[in-house]
């Protein structure tokens, strides 16, 4: 049995959050995983040089959380068809940060059947720092 | 104001430009990695007897690894290099991804990426430049697996 079948999701339906807390070790992992050595990410003496308060966390690392949040929450039977987010605020170590997201509209294109989401990450300050749209496809009941 | 521009007509004249494509083989050890850094436990990424009996019928990639490295960093620079004076920072601006087929572990993807866009903006910091990347991924049977827009802010 599927996750999420189109017929039980109504436009305003909410996702299940995904409550993350990033570290500087994840963001180290993250770097070594990822490829990306910029040192803002984990040397807090260049983060601070470029007058910020200390390390950041990446943005696709972000990206990457609001990705297992869809994943998660359509499961094996659906699938991501596109996502997009905008990195407008920062993360810092040590922040929890909280994926969510809205269906903002339903549509069916071909014998696909599609679920446009609304999606952020919301830090515990309540900054909406990175949204973003996301389109999924899911099963139908039909 | 076109005087103080930081696009110079030459770094405008980039704009349309490929780069390099890149090869990336996609490593099973390196999507276990992936998935460890993002702390996303599915197992669809890790674990071939729970993988095979989902409709992908084995590992995947999660949505949005390629290979290593990740993000279209390869060969960026020798077109930003341009800029005058040289912007020495850089952060990521945002990412926006299309996906069309999973990824599985020995696919060899290459990449085609261009420079969509450039355009500067003001602020605190001084002057910032924005510069939009397009890539384009196909595996090793000529099919295209994902479009992915990176757009950078040098300042």
């Amino acid at each position: 049995m599927a996750k999420v079948y189109y017929e039980d999701v109504a436009v305003g339906a909410e996702i299940t959050p995904l409550v993350k807390e990033p570290t500087t070790r994840q963001l180290v992992r993250w770097a070594g995983a990822s490829g990306d050595f910029n040192e803002v990410h984990y040397d807090k003496d260049v983060a601070q040089s470029l007058g910020l308060p200390g390390v950041i966390v990446h943005g696709l690392l972000k990206f990457q959380f609001l990705i297992q949040m869809l994943t998660d929450w359509i499961g094996v039977d659906g699938t991501l068809q596109k996502v997009s987010c905008r990195y407008r605020g920062m993360d810092f170590p040590g922040d929890t940060i909280t994926c969510k997201g809205t269906v903002v509209n339903k549509f069916v294109d071909g014998d696909q059947h599609c679920l446009e989401c609304e999606i952020t990450v919301e830090n515990q300050r309540g900054e909406q720092t990175t949204p973003g749209r996301a389109i999924v496809a899911v099963p139908s009941r039909g | 104001m076109a005087d103080d521009s930081i696009i110079t007509d030459e770094t405008r004249a980039k704009i349309g430009t490929t780069l390099e494509p890149v090869v990336f083989e996609v490593e099973k050890g390196a999507i276990r990695r992936f998935a460890q850094a993002v702390e996303d436990p599915n197992p669809l990424y890790a674990e071939d007897e729970y993988a095979r009996k989902t409709p992908y019928g084995g590992i995947v990639c999660p949505p949005g690894f390629f290979g290593w490295p990740v993000g279209q960093t390869v060969g960026m620079e020798t077109l930003i290099n341009v800029v005058d004076p040289p912007l020495k920072n850089i952060l990521n601006g945002g990412n926006e991804a299309e996906f069309y087929l999973p990824v599985r572990p020995g696919d060899v993807l290459v990449s085609y990426t261009k420079l969509a866009d450039l355009y500067e903006k003001t602020g605190s910091a001084g002057k910032m430049l924005f510069a939009v990347f397009e890539a384009t991924y196909k595996n090793q049977v000529d099919q295209v697996v994902a479009k992915m827009r990176y757009t950078f802010i040098f300042y």
